[in-house]
């Protein structure tokens, strides 16, 4: 038995469990109750309100990942400098906080914004009075969420980084800022664009976090899907026409993004993701 | 100069962690508040803004009655009498099962994929990145479509355990695969090698030879599995109608009675957080130990 | 070639071996599955279902009337029992859903108030599909501490002393209805004019919001961190029981009262099961505990008469005779819907 035979259990489950639940979204984005019609699928596509939606999602998410990407950066490159052991284990630190679930760990965002904050400053307004403050709290409690995704990524790009490449730009007469931006910077270019896509295109789709610190005050495209899903095809028998073609637009971003990201990924070995 | 960036470097790390474990320290500290009872004796409003003191309570309040260990109650999430307990209970069992299973394919996987030719192995990681990048609620969707479908067309009834099993485990084994493979890269064919011309059937040079080369990479791709599991709302909300922890909690903010109990959370929280560091720090020690060993040594 | 085909036949088969070993197995009479809101109902009545009958009971709980007519569409749908609201019963009672109650099985129905059956009259004829279960009206939460006038119309709501203290209800129907109530509309208006009207003043609404809640308007609430909520009157008395400061009032101009009944979906498969535990719900004894327990107003009389002055002397509870006949019941809209889901998109996007 061939090596490569391990691979085919997992490739059958890709197939099975990846590869064809997709082809329902596009099965339902034209099939409504079993009638065959492409009415909604253009209807919704048409739909300005639904593309102005999305633009607000984008700025959402462009902010969160640039936002994950100058914090995360630093922390990465700190852990890269450290003894690896330690730097292992303070890459786990980041992750565990995941082990709480999201929902309650987003609970817990919302009453220490709302409550424990003006409790400490003695004020009785809170930043989610305001529209501005909403938008604040939402990105922040996004980034929150999303900053293990890009710190990763960055970490294991940084921490594979050949060392003797930043002594001889040392040597050459380079100090430490122009060694960063002129070898670090470019050689971390695969782990800051996996970064990007672990964050981006998932921060898009984000509808609980609008929903429990934006105060419900939000329709992001993640909360249009939703509510797609599960309010439409309930007055409408069986129709996730809308839901499923919001879905396609969202496919075709990902897709996109993965091809932008392999140009960076030369050697395909997608390993810089973690 | 030095000295300054140094500090820095440890202040910015414990900022950053500081505000990935506030909203943690914050509901372990709500997990012993004492929430108001109404005029029946029952609390009904687990406010997370007021702090009105010490208590045990909101952890004995959360299974209620155990109604005995049958195979029954426990494959139908029936095990305590109360919905949150059993919610845990499903939470805990799909997070297991979905984790260990993940491993196997995805360390599989992984091994295959490693031998395989460039072309082949270029498709097959570019898809394995999907469910990766895929925003969950996509996922979701489409699991529960393919539920839906599977059932109108074949009449298949799938329990909800099975649903939610199939789910996390399909988001979780590209974790796993991408975890294992650069430890894969890293050691080197020859092991294997020589332990065929040992006369190893290639299973038994596998396992004897390969994967403990790799265990660090399997164990982290189980531990990234099991966070993965832990984590997800969106995919089991819309997968299955059973509840797990994280959709019981949603559901629960809807309509009726108030509150989520911070208890919950922190139930399977913190044991987890004790071996993590029981595992770690243990290890650490260990090495440091070592290398005071190595400087005598080298001192000498 | 022959080999690798061989391998993925064999995986397929391991996978398609996996799920069929996962179906369901119990026996189909020994069942009841509930589909229910979270929290609705005494866990403590559901165990004692069980050991006096010997019927399982498997709780499901749901978010939305919406999401339960997707679950209740869906082929593999097996519930026996369920909990919609009032317009929900009347779309499901137009697309044939429902199975009418045999209320031979069911001689606790005696107990529910008949000023209730009057009211749901209107959406379920005669009570043929459904009974009431809880009820209650929309009305505003107000902080008498934070707002010195008296709170008697929704216009309070367009307030600019009270910006960014201004919470409304997350729910499509409730909002915009209460804001045609205030136009002096009908809330289950069918003109689109008037639900423009009505999205354009909420639109114009967006700087004084705080936001739409649901679970955590009640907390800001509680916590004296707004001035005033729409909510409905179950809620409500939750609320006032935390913070005596809370005030709760349906106004001048007429709000909406709403039903959650039980129903039996026309798949049911435990039929008799499902009638024994409706009847089961609305004996005396067990609404009484079951509405001290959810906190919403009970429609059973008999449980009504044991409940304590903290209750039924509780205007918020149990709403006199004059709050009753300025609230109206929301209806189907059928194909209407879509006006209202627009309008509220636009709302949304507003802020």
């Amino acid at each position: 038995m061939k090596r490569k035979f391990f691979a085919y259990p997992y490739i059958v489950w890709m197939i099975l469990f990846i590869a064809v639940p997709m082809l329902f979204i596009f099965y339902y984005a034209f099939n409504v109750d079993g009638t065959w019609t492409a009415e909604k699928f253009f209807s919704t596509l048409k739909d300005a309100d639904n593309w102005r939606i999305l633009w607000v999602s984008i700025e959402f998410a462009f902010g969160t990942t640039a936002i994950c990407l100058l914090l995360g950066y630093p922390i990465a490159y700190i852990l890269s400098n450290m003894k690896k052991s330690v730097a292992g284990f303070i890459s786990i630190l980041f992750f565990v906080p995941m082990w709480m679930n999201f929902v309650l760990r987003t609970y817990a965002w919302s009453a220490i914004i709302e409550y424990a904050i003006p409790e400490l400053f003695g004020v009785t307004e809170s930043l989610t009075d305001t529209a501005s403050g909403r938008t604040i709290a939402v990105l922040l409690v996004l980034v929150y969420d999303f900053l293990p995704f890009m710190v990763m990524p960055l970490y294991n790009t940084l921490s594979k980084l050949d060392k003797s490449l930043l002594e001889a730009s040392r040597d050459l007469g380079a100090n430490g800022v122009k060694t960063f931006f002129r070898v670090v910077l470019p050689l971390s270019v695969p782990g800051i664009v996996s970064g990007i896509t672990m964050v981006f295109v998932p921060s898009i789709t984000a509808f609980t976090v609008p929903a429990l610190i934006g105060n419900g005050a939000y329709m992001l495209y993640g909360n249009k899907i939703e509510t797609a899903i599960t309010s439409a095809a309930g007055y409408h028998k069986n129709d996730f026409s809308v839901g499923s073609t919001l879905s396609i637009i969202l496919l075709l971003c990902i897709v996109v993004s993965t091809v932008i990201m392999n140009r960076f990924d030369k050697d395909k070995e997608g390993g810089s993701i973690l | 100069m030095k000295r300054l960036w140094r500090s820095f470097k440890y202040v910015y790390l414990g900022i950053m962690l500081l505000f990935l474990y506030l909203p943690i320290i914050y509901l372990i500290l709500f997990s012993f508040n004492k929430f108001h009872v109404d005029f029946n004796g029952d609390t009904i409003f687990k406010n997370l803004g007021k702090w009105n003191g010490f208590t045990f309570e909101n952890y004995g309040s959360i299974f209620g009655r155990f109604r005995g260990f049958t195979w029954d109650n426990l494959t139908s999430g029936r095990l305590f009498s109360n919905k949150a307990g059993n919610a845990l209970i499903l939470t805990l069992e799909v997070a297991l099962v979905s984790s260990v299973v993940a491993t196997i394919i995805g360390t599989a996987a992984a091994i295959g994929i490693n031998v395989m030719k460039k072309r082949t192995r270029t498709v097959v990681l570019s898809v394995s990145q999907l469910p990766m990048v895929n925003p969950d609620l996509v996922t979701g969707i489409t699991f529960m479509m393919l539920f839906a479908f599977v059932n109108t067309l074949f009449g298949l009834e799938i329990s909800d355990f099975l649903k939610l099993l199939i789910a996390h485990i399909s988001f979780s084994i590209p974790y796993v695969i991408f975890s294992v493979l650069p430890r894969l890269k890293q050691s080197s064919d020859m092991l294997y090698e020589a332990a065929l011309d040992l006369g190893c059937s290639p299973f038994k040079a596998l396992i004897k030879a390969v994967i403990p080369d790799i265990m660090p990479g399997i164990t982290s791709g189980f531990i990234m599995a099991l966070t993965m599991s832990l984590d997800d709302f969106v995919v089991s909300y819309f997968t299955a109608d059973s509840q797990v922890l994280s959709v019981f909690i949603y559901s629960n903010t809807q309509k009726g009675k108030i509150g989520v109990n911070p208890a919950l959370a922190t139930i399977i929280f913190i044991p987890l957080v004790a071996m993590l560091l029981a595992v770690n720090l243990r290890r650490l020690a260990k090495e440091r130990e070592y290398e005071i060993q190595n400087k005598k040594v080298k001192l000498k | 070639m022959m080999k690798k085909i061989l391998c993925l036949v064999f995986a397929a088969c391991m996978i398609l071996a996996f799920a069929a070993c996962g179906s369901k197995t119990a026996e189909p009479n020994r069942e009841l599955n509930v589909l229910n809101w979270g929290e609705y109902i005494d866990p403590d009545l559901i165990d004692e279902f069980e050991d006096q009958t010997g019927i399982k009971v498997n709780y499901i709980e749901m978010t939305s009337n919406e999401e339960m007519l997707i679950k209740l569409r869906s082929s593999d749908s097996n519930y026996d029992l369920c909990f919609p609201s009032d317009y929900i019963i009347e779309q499901m009672i137009r697309e044939d859903m429902l199975l009418p109650l045999d209320y031979s099985k069911i001689p606790n129905a005696a107990n529910i108030d008949p000023k209730m059956k009057e009211i749901t009259d209107s959406f379920d004829p005669g009570n043929k599909y459904s009974l009431p279960y809880m009820w209650g009206t929309v009305g505003i939460l107000y902080n008498t501490k934070m707002v010195d006038e008296p709170v008697d119309s929704w216009g309070i709501l367009w307030n600019e002393k009270y910006a960014g203290k201004i919470w409304m209800y997350d729910s499509v129907r409730d909002t915009i209805g209460i804001t045609l109530k205030y136009l002096g509309y009908d809330m289950n208006t069918r003109n689109a004019d008037e639900v423009n009207a009505a999205r354009d003043l909420l639109i114009a609404q967006a700087p004084l919001r705080k936001g739409f809640g649901t679970d955590n308007m009640r907390t800001s609430m509680v916590n004296n961190k707004a001035a005033l909520a729409v909510v409905y009157s179950g809620d409500a008395v939750a609320c006032i029981g935390e913070n005596e400061d809370l005030a709760f009032v349906v106004p001048k101009e007429g709000s909406n009262v709403w039903f959650d009944n039980v129903i039996i979906p026309k798949n049911a498969k435990n039929v008799d099961a499902a009638h024994a535990f409706i009847n089961f719900l609305n004996d005396a004894e067990n609404a009484t505990r079951n509405t001290e327990y959810i906190g919403y107003t009970t429609p059973n009389k008999a449980a009504m008469d044991r409940l304590g002055p903290d209750y039924t002397e509780d205007e918020t509870y149990n709403p006199p005779q004059d709050v009753l006949d300025r609230c109206e019941v929301f209806h189907d809209l059928g194909e209407f819907v879509e006006v209202f889901n627009a309008a509220w998109d636009k709302i949304k996007a507003s802020n």
